[in-house]
């Protein structure tokens, strides 16, 4: 599990990207650099939020996942609908035209991570309710959650709920039925997640809190949502009646929906990269108090403001609503699903001091004096012409051994500006046409020389191939 | 003390908006320098208790962080009121905020005790109308 400890599905289209800050800005890890007049990601900072997909003004920055030809791999296939893919469609009157649909695109099978969320709800509320001493719990449903906290947080990996996230205990089920179901052995069954967000395709790959993951492969809303389409019948005689979730487990796709699913008063639900942070900073300085539950979505909006998803989150948000109106509070109950063994986390999220300076306490302080003392030489505008969010930033990569003072503009043309000034000293005094001495000579070719080597240490993004050329 | 390090910061008075934001800076440093969860929670928890208070009663002041091998020191000085009775400051619950601050949230009179509980130690130098001088250490 350690080889993929920093597995990210945020990837640069290089050709697309034009070196610009936008995406430095915006990182709230600050994960990202221009250097070379591209952007490139810091695997150890990224936490796969997806930020920066969302904010990349040239589509520069893509999530990856899988593509539909997926199913061609298996013997059998099992889709495991996210309950954001049903917020897609307009004037959806069942969750049945969505299922029958996926069924004729190819699946042999479908199982819907709306019904394992209504376990997960019931295992959190027997869960909290079994150790309210030591409340408030946060919500590990979403991965980028559960990875900012493990580089950030040391303090609150022990707050967050041990249980697995809905997908994975729907991938078990699902695995579980269709082998019952087709005496095939588990490696012909492909079980596929269609997912709102690629944060979940680094989490099927290295999972946190568990081994190994039940999810095969993991394909985008957005492929699948078009395709669905021709398949969709509306009329109620011509649907198989599949889908089993209730209020509970499709309102998970919502901001507020997991936490909706604990029946409690006291809770918090945060989304948002930003404004989750706050949250973080808040509970870890203890500012937080009388609260049994912390529901916190990287996303706005939540599962369905995922960078895989089409429709506007805060539609999608409404047509959820509107779809579960009228369904029964809960369908799915712990007792009625025997194939899933254990509703916990096997492992235990580690901390990962990946923003610590140095190897030790010694030699971090002296990185951090160094760092302080560039910061103080910077100007302070966080303008990211280095590459870096901020000064302070840039000052961090000196230290590492990952970028120069120079990088930043102002040092270059303060140095530029002390190399002019010796050169108008050395020919002060000379009128027009009166020859300098050797050494003078010596001296302006020196200062022509390393003007020279500091313009050509500054690349242009954008422009120039390599820095120091 | 070789090898350590300091940190200023400046405290306005009566803005709460702000009022975290030097504790919240310090708790990113010492994450910075590796140190364990539980000492970055203490110093961060402690500091911004005080800065709160310089901000409630003070009208701001300034925090001095030196961190060393083996000790981190917070030094909180303001030129505000005073504390007329430290011996009932410190008492849980006692609080002299004003009714608009403790509207806020602030003010529940757990501030002093907070910083002693999570500090080693903790030192106050007060005197009325001159101002109050809070030393705090958290040993590594």
């Amino acid at each position: 599990m350690n080889t993929y400890k920093f597995v990210r599905s945020v990837q640069l289209r290089e050709s697309a990207c034009q070196g610009c800050i936008n995406c430095i800005k915006y990182c709230p890890t600050q994960a990202i650099r221009v250097h070379n007049g591209k952007a490139h990601i810091i695997d150890k900072f990224c936490i796969d939020c997806g930020r920066c997909i969302h904010y990349c003004p040239h589509h520069a920055k893509v999530p990856a996942y899988d593509p539909l030809s997926v199913i061609n791999h298996f013997k059998y296939t099992v889709a495991l609908p996210a309950p954001s893919l049903y917020a897609q469609y307009n004037n959806l009157s069942s969750v049945d035209i969505v299922l029958n649909a996926l069924l004729k695109l190819g699946f042999d099978d479908v199982y819907e991570v709306s019904a394992a969320a209504e376990l997960v709800s019931e295992a959190s509320r027997e869960y909290i309710r079994d150790h309210m001493d030591e409340a408030p719990f946060i919500s590990s449903a979403c991965p980028s959650v559960i990875r900012l906290i493990r580089v950030k947080f040391p303090a609150l990996i022990s707050r967050l709920l041990p249980i697995k996230a809905p997908v994975e205990v729907a991938a078990e089920i699902a695995r579980a039925r269709a082998m019952k179901k087709t005496g095939l052995k588990p490696e012909d069954i492909g079980i596929i997640f269609i997912s709102p967000c690629p944060s979940k395709v680094s989490y099927a790959k290295a999972p946190l809190g568990i081994e190994k993951s039940n999810i095969d492969n993991v394909v985008a809303i957005k492929d699948v949502y078009p395709l669905l389409l021709p398949h969709m019948k509306h009329d109620d005689s011509q649907l198989d009646p599949i889908s089993s979730s209730g209020r509970i487990g499709i309102g998970w796709s919502n901001a507020g929906g997991e936490a909706g699913g604990l029946l409690v008063e006291n809770y918090l639900a945060a989304d948002g990269i930003v404004n989750i942070l706050r949250v973080l900073e808040d509970l870890e300085d203890e500012k937080i108090h009388g609260l049994a539950f912390i529901e916190l979505t990287a996303c706005s909006g939540g599962c369905v403001g995922g960078t895989l998803t089409v429709e506007n989150a805060y539609i999608a948000a409404a047509k959820t609503k509107r779809l579960s109106k009228y369904q029964p509070v809960a369908k799915n109950h712990l007792a009625d699903n025997p194939e899933v063994e254990n509703m916990y986390w096997a492992d235990n999220v580690e901390y990962e001091p990946v923003f610590r300076l140095g190897n030790t306490f010694r030699e971090s302080l002296q990185m951090m004096s160094t760092v302080e003392e560039l910061t103080a030489r910077f100007p302070g505008l966080d303008c990211g012409s280095c590459g870096a969010p901020t000064c302070q930033t840039l000052a961090e990569d000196i230290v590492r051994g990952d970028a120069a003072p120079n990088d930043c503009i102002y040092v270059l043309r303060s140095n530029i500006a002390d190399l002019s000034h010796k050169i108008e000293h050395l020919t002060d005094g000379k009128s027009a046409g009166e020859p300098l001495t050797e050494d003078e000579d010596r001296l302006l070719h020196r200062y022509i020389h390393e003007l020279t080597t500091e313009l050509a240490s500054f690349g242009v993004p954008g422009k120039s191939g390599k820095k120091g050329v | 003390m070789s090898g350590g390090l300091t940190f200023r910061y400046t405290i306005d008075g009566d803005d709460f908006t702000r009022a975290g934001e030097a504790s919240s800076s310090v708790k990113n440093k010492l994450k910075m320098l590796g140190l364990s969860a539980d000492v970055t929670r203490r110093v961060a928890i402690a500091m911004y208790e005080g800065e709160i208070n310089m901000v409630i009663h003070a009208d701001g002041g300034v925090i001095t962080v030196a961190v060393s091998d083996s000790e981190i020191t917070m030094v909180l000085a303001d030129t505000g009121p005073g504390i007329p009775d430290v011996e009932k400051a410190m008492r849980e619950g006692y609080s002299t905020a004003r009714e608009e601050v403790r509207s806020l949230g602030f003010g529940a009179g757990m501030g002093l005790p907070n910083m002693k509980r999570y500090t080693d130690e903790m030192q106050i130098d007060t005197v009325v109308g001159k101002g109050t001088t809070i030393t705090m250490k958290v040993r590594l």
